[in-house]
């Protein structure tokens, strides 16, 4: 088990060694900080769903952005072949990885409670939904990253895995924005499939044991497929 | 120590290893040797858990791959073909990073020291892997392996890509290591196994086509022997005579270079080595043994006559 905190901490330390991380926490900030500032002084309220709303959007760019070499590299490199002889499992193999992008992600959207401060100067913002929001956010990211680092054991080329994650992410993203187009029990389906309206969900300060598992179950369900894909190639 | 049992591999429907079963000994520098696309990486993949075979088996210290798979792991070194590595990590992070992994995740300092000291990475210890030459990066693909202090140690054509006094140096250091472990080295390099090994065992298109060491299997494929000969004076009686010396089979040449100075090449019957009776033969007839040279069978040949003349 030790093992999967040896691999997360190489990982992550990989992310600030190379521009990765910087890149990737500048121009969040700067995005999110833009597109906040702009729309809260607009409609002159004291919150932060606007930012949960944006932050949403923008992680459709950025994690698989974060995610799309984690295993690609290793396949282009070959190094997957002295990873996956190593005596750990693949699954804590993944877990690993997936804990490192997880921890970059996170201590980015830590840095977004400087908005929560500096609206704390303004007025009264509700502390209750924002922890809510954080919390929805923990789970969306999760759900993102899961899928990223899918994408990125299905191919060995980074680019690839960035466009596959992005159009996977979009569906479970854009889902709930089109169910009117849909008659009644196919738009609860597709409700239900959507990440959006699961957050709203969390977001309203009611943690809902079917919103959790909605998310626990996506994580779940495409870390067991990054893992299947990695095991494939035993049988190829 | 390592015992291969009926070890079958097919990729879709071509088989890229066919049924080969074999042991090693702890203690033996195996030579595992076949031209290129033979199924050496593909057997030196399923011992060490990246691949699965078709069917059969292999244990590791009576570990098998199947079911405890990282037990086998755990007492394997692996480099790979090429030696890949984190190029933007540097050496000592490197390292430090797979002995963690190797082992339960804890650090022992001294023993990566000794790592870098053996496989001679002193100078480099900050530097990134990237920025190192090939044969700098094969020494820390080889410090990777060995880390952990395996028990085995698989080396999959370390040697590919080096220069000449590289490739001497890492020749050396797996000699060194075959001292205290069993090592598997693959290679398509016939003097490098010569050198380095003290079992060979030969592969083609994936079934086992010998096995032995390397001087059993030149004696056990040994054919016809050649003697080439540079003689002086009474040539005419010489060679009238050298006809009837026991193991002589013909004369397959014979070249006048000026008046009776001969060339003569004989060729010499399977297992018979005549050059004493060729050499009483030249006091007897007062000939003057200039020059007199006996080839066998190299491991060259018989790796061509196995392999299909394929190098």
């Amino acid at each position: 088990m030790r093992q999967i905190a040896v691999l997360a901490k190489k990982e992550f330390k990989g992310y600030f060694d190379s521009p990765v991380a910087y890149v990737v926490i500048t121009l969040f900030l700067l995005i999110a900080g833009w597109q906040f500032s702009t729309g809260m002084f607009l409609s002159n309220t004291p919150d932060l769903r606007g930012l949960f709303g944006i932050i949403r959007f923008i992680l459709l760019f950025f994690i698989p952005a974060v995610s799309m070499r984690l295993l690609s590299e290793e396949k282009r490199l070959g190094t997957i072949e002295l990873l996956m002889t190593l005596p750990i499992k693949d699954w804590q193999l993944v877990l690993g990885k997936y804990i490192a992008a997880y921890l970059l992600i996170l201590v980015t959207l830590i840095l977004t409670l400087i908005h929560f401060i500096s609206i704390a100067f303004l007025g009264e913002p509700d502390v209750g939904a924002t922890i809510a929001g954080y919390i929805g956010l923990f789970f969306v990211v999760g759900v993102y990253l899961a899928i990223g680092i899918f994408t990125s054991a299905l191919t060995q080329n980074q680019i690839v895995s960035f466009i596959l994650s992005f159009v996977i992410i979009f569906f479970f993203f854009i889902v709930d924005k089109v169910v009117f187009l849909f008659p009644g029990f196919i738009a609860n389906i597709l409700e239900f499939l959507s990440i959006d309206y699961h957050f709203n969900n969390i977001a309203r300060g009611v943690l809902d044991s079917r919103d959790v598992f909605y998310y626990l179950s996506l994580i779940f369900i495409f870390l067991f497929l990054t893992v299947q894909t990695l095991e494939s190639r035993k049988w190829k | 120590m390592i015992s291969v049992q009926n070890l079958t591999k097919y990729y879709g429907t071509a088989p890229a290893v066919n049924n080969i079963s074999f042991e090693i000994e702890k203690g033996t520098v195996l030579g595992f040797l076949g031209p290129n696309g033979a199924g050496k990486t593909t057997t030196v993949r399923i011992i060490t858990c990246y691949l699965s075979p078709t069917s059969g088996n292999v244990l590791v210290d009576n570990h098998s791959i199947h079911t405890e798979s990282l037990e086998v792991r755990k007492r394997i070194g692996y480099l790979p073909e090429n030696a890949p590595l984190y190029l933007d990590m540097n050496v000592v992070d490197y390292i430090n990073f797979m002995h963690r992994m190797r082992g339960d995740g804890t650090v022992d300092g001294s023993r990566i020291r000794e790592v870098i000291a053996t496989c001679g990475l002193e100078g480099v210890v900050h530097k990134n892997i990237g920025e190192l030459s090939k044969g700098y990066r094969q020494r820390v693909g080889l410090a990777q392996a060995l880390v952990h202090d395996p028990e085995i140690l698989i080396l999959d054509e370390p040697t590919v890509g080096l220069d000449p006094n590289q490739i001497i140096e890492i020749r050396n250091l797996i000699k060194n290591l075959g001292r205290e472990k069993t090592v598997i080295l693959c290679s398509h390099i016939l003097h490098e196994v010569e050198a380095t090994c003290n079992r060979v065992l030969i592969i083609s298109e994936g079934d086992l086509v010998a096995d032995g060491t390397p001087s059993e299997l030149q004696a056990s494929f040994e054919g016809k022997g050649r003697i080439s000969l540079q003689v002086k004076n009474n040539c005419g009686t010489f060679l009238e005579k050298v006809i009837n010396v026991p193991g002589i089979d013909r004369i397959i040449n014979d070249i006048q270079i000026t008046e009776g100075l001969h060339e003569v090449q004989l060729e010499s019957v399977k297992g018979i080595d005549p050059r004493e009776d060729i050499f009483r033969l030249c006091m007897n007839t007062n000939t003057v043994l200039l020059e007199m040279k006996r080839e066998v069978t190299s491991l060259e040949d018989v790796f061509r006559q196995l392999t299909g003349g394929e190098h």
